[in-house]
C-alpha cells in the first residue's frame, strides 16, 4: 500500500558524522557484502570485471571540498536511503510495491510487485534507489531490517552493516523518534540537520556537520610548543662515562 | 532526465490520440461531420490506435512489463496508477462513441461531452505524474499541466483537420486548429522562459548541509569511477546550443508551419488543400517531437548535485 502511515511506532535511522568518516568506502563495501545475500539480493553488478562496470550499491561515499585556501576542508560524505517521513519515492508508486513500515518507519520495495517503471527513483531526491537492470526491479537500502532483527545474531550484531563496520564509528544507529535515545541526544548535542529540508520528505537519518577547523596550534589543549631539549652534556651515569671517555679522544 | 524514446513516443502518440478523439467530439456536435461520412468512425479508430500505440510504448521501458495490470492499483496516491486506471476508462469511452457513431450515425451531446472529458482528464493526469514530482523543478510548475493539454489539442487537432479534408468535408476545422497552434507555440515558449529565468531552492549546499552562506561546497571525489544508474537515468545534460536549436524545430513544427498551412487550406479548395493539412500534421510531428525530447532532456534532478552540479 503506497499511502504513508500517519505515525510510527519507532522511526528508526542512522546518524552520520561528517567531522568523523575518514571516506574509506567500508560501509559501502559491508553493505554490499550483507545485501547481496539478503532481502534484496542479489545487488547485480553487470560487467564486473570489463570496461565499465555497472552495479546496485546502496550506500556511496561523496567527498566534497568546502571553503576556499587555508579555510577549505575536504568533507567525506556517505549517503544512502534516508528513511523519509513522508517520502514522495513510496507515493509515486503505482503498484504499492514500495511501502513504508508503521512499526519502525522502513521504507522497503517488495520486489514480487515491482514493475520495473523507475518512477520512484525519480521521485527520490537523494538518489537513494538504485535500478537493478537484471532483475528489472527496484532495490534499495533496507536499513539491514534482515540483520537489526535477527535473533540468531549476537545482539552487539544486530546493527545494520555499514554501522558495524565503520572503522572511524562514524555512523550511529537508533530510534529517532524516541527523544531520549543516544541517537537523538547526539543529534540534539552537536546541531544533526536534514539534507534538503526545502522539499519537505523530512528524511529520519540525521547528519552531524563537521567540527570547527582547528587552525591554530595550541587549539586542542596540548602545549602549543615544546620547550627545546637541553644542550649540556648528562654528568654521571653510562653516557657521563661515554662523553668523557670521547672528549679525551 | 535521459529522454528515453519509449515515453517521448508515448507522451506524443496518446496526446495526439485524445486531442484527436476531442475534435471529432465537436465536430460531430457542430454537425461538420455528417452522419453519413466515415471520417467519424474512422477518425476514432485513428485515436483509438495512437492512444493504445502509446499505453503499449510506455510498457516497453519497464522492467516488468507481464506485471503492468498492478499499476492500476494505487490510484489514492500515485499519479503513474491513476493514468493506467484513465487509460483503460477513456478507452472505454472512446471506443463506444467511436462505436455508436458508426452504428447510430450520430453522437449524443453527452456522449460528445463524455469523450471531452476523459480526454482533458487522461493527458492532465499524465501531465501531473511529471508535474508532481518535487525533485525536478522544471517540471513541477504550473506550466506544465497546460503545455501538455494544448499540445495535445494542437496535435489532434491537425490530424482532425487532416481527415476532414481527406473525407471532403471541407475546411471549417482550420481556423480553430490555427489558434490552438498559436496559444501550444505561446504556452511553450512561456514555459522555456520559466526554465531559463528560475533555480530550483536546493543547491549543493542544501543537498550536503556543508558550507556557510557563500562559502563554496565542490564535488571533490564521485563516489565511483563509472557510470551508474543514477547518473545514467538522471543525468542527462543537453549542450546549450542543441538547446536553441530544438526549440526553434519546435517553435516551427507547432506554429510557424502549421499556421500558414491551416490558413492556405482555409483558402484553398480539393488536392492543395490536402497537402496543407498534411503538411500541418508533419510539421506538428516534428515540433511534437522535439519539444517532448527537450522536456526530458533539460529537466535537472536534484541527484546531480551530489554529482557535481551545484543547482538544478
Ligand atoms: S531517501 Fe529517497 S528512497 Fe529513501 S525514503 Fe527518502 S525519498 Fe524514499
Ligand atoms: S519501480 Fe517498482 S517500486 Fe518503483 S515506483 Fe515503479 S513499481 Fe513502484
Amino acid at each position: 500500500m503506497t499511502s504513508l502511515p500517519t505515525t510510527t511506532t519507532k522511526r528508526l535511522g542512522l546518524v552520520i558524522d561528517l567531522d568523523i568518516c575518514v571516506g574509506c568506502h567500508a560501509c559501502a563495501v559491508n553493505c554490499k557484502e550483507w545485501n547481496t545475500g539478503g532481502i534484496a539480493a542479489p545487488l547485480t553488478d553487470l560487467d564486473p570485471y570489463g570496461a565499465e562496470p555497472l552495479g546496485v550499491w546502496f550506500n556511496r561515499i561523496h567527498s566534497f571540498e568546502v571553503g576556499e585556501g587555508a579555510s577549505g576542508r575536504t568533507v567525506h560524505f556517505p549517503k544512502s536511503c534516508l528513511h523519509c517521513e513522508t517520502p514522495d519515492c513510496v507515493t509515486v508508486c503505482p503498484t504499492g510495491a514500495s511501502y513504508k513500515r508503521a512499526e519502525d518507519g522502513i521504507v522497503l520495495v517488495q520486489e514480487d510487485l515491482c514493475i520495473g517503471c523507475k518512477l520512484c527513483s525519480w521521485a527520490c531526491p537523494y538518489g537513494a534507489r538504485e535500478y537493478d537492470y537484471d532483475a528489472g526491479v527496484m532495490k534499495k537500502c533496507t536499513l539491514c531490517v534482515d540483520k537489526i532483527y535477527n535473533e540468531s545474531l549476537e545482539e552487539v550484531d544486530r546493527v545494520p552493516a555499514c554501522v558495524a563496520t565503520c572503522p572511524a564509528s562514524a555512523r550511529h544507529f537508533g530510534d529517532l523518534g524516541n527523544p531520549d535515545s543516544d541517537v537523538s541526544r547526539l543529534v540534539a548535542e552537536r546541531g544533526g540537520y536534514d539534507l534538503m529540508p526545502e522539499l519537505g520528505y523530512r528524511p529520519t537519518n540525521k547528519y552531524l556537520p563537521p567540527r570547527p577547523k582547528q587552525t591554530k596550534a595550541g587549539c586542542t589543549g596540548a602545549p602549543a610548543a615544546l620547550s627545546p631539549a637541553p644542550d649540556e652534556a648528562p654528568a654521571g651515569g653510562v653516557f657521563g662515562w661515554l662523553d668523557r671517555l670521547l672528549s679525551k679522544l | 532526465m535521459h529522454p528515453a524514446y519509449s515515453v517521448i513516443l508515448f507522451t506524443a502518440a496518446s496526446g495526439a490520440g485524445y486531442g484527436l478523439a476531442s475534435w471529432l467530439a465537436l465536430a460531430a456536435l457542430l454537425g461538420l461531420l455528417p452522419a453519413q461520412a466515415w471520417a467519424g468512425p474512422i477518425g476514432f479508430a485513428v485515436a483509438l490506435a495512437l492512444i493504445g500505440v502509446g499505453f503499449l510504448s510506455s510498457t516497453f521501458h519497464l522492467g516488468h512489463p507481464e506485471r503492468a495490470w498492478r499499476a492500476v492499483t494505487q490510484w489514492r496516491t500515485s499519479w503513474l496508477s491513476r493514468e493506467g486506471v484513465m487509460a483503460f476508462l477513456s478507452l472505454a469511452v472512446i471506443a463506444s462513441a467511436g462505436l455508436v457513431w458508426l452504428l447510430d450515425g450520430q453522437l449524443a451531446w453527452w456522449l460528445a461531452a463524455l469523450v471531452w472529458l476523459v480526454s482533458g482528464v487522461t493527458v492532465a493526469v499524465t501531465a501531473m505524474i511529471y508535474a508532481s514530482l518535487k525533485t525536478i523543478q522544471r517540471w513541477h510548475n504550473r506550466w506544465v499541466v497546460p503545455g501538455y493539454l494544448v499540445l495535445a489539442l494542437a496535435t489532434g487537432g491537425g490530424l482532425a483537420l487532416l481527415i476532414t479534408e481527406v473525407a471532403g468535408q471541407g475546411s471549417a476545422l482550420a481556423l480553430p486548429v490555427a489558434v490552438v497552434a498559436v496559444i501550444a507555440c505561446l504556452v511553450k515558449l512561456g514555459y522555456w522562459r520559466f526554465i531559463d529565468e528560475t533555480v530550483a531552492a536546493s543547491t549543493v549546499a542544501t543537498a550536503t548541509g556543508l558550507g556557510r552562506p557563500g562559502e563554496p561546497v565542490r564535488l571533490f571525489e564521485a563516489p565511483h569511477t563509472e557510470e551508474n544508474y543514477l547518473m545514467r537515468e538522471m543525468g542527462y545534460r543537453v549542450a546549450r546550443k542543441h538547446v536553441a536549436r530544438l526549440r526553434q524545430v519546435a517553435a516551427v513544427g507547432l506554429a510557424a508551419l502549421p499556421v500558414p498551412a491551416c490558413l492556405g487550406a482555409m483558402l484553398l479548395d480539393g488536392v492543395i488543400g490536402l497537402g496543407l493539412a498534411a503538411l500541418t500534421v508533419g510539421a506538428m510531428t516534428i515540433g511534437v517531437l522535439a519539444e517532448r525530447w527537450l522536456f526530458f532532456a533539460e529537466a535537472r534532478h536534484t541527484v546531480t548535485l551530489y554529482y557535481g552540479a551545484d543547482r538544478v
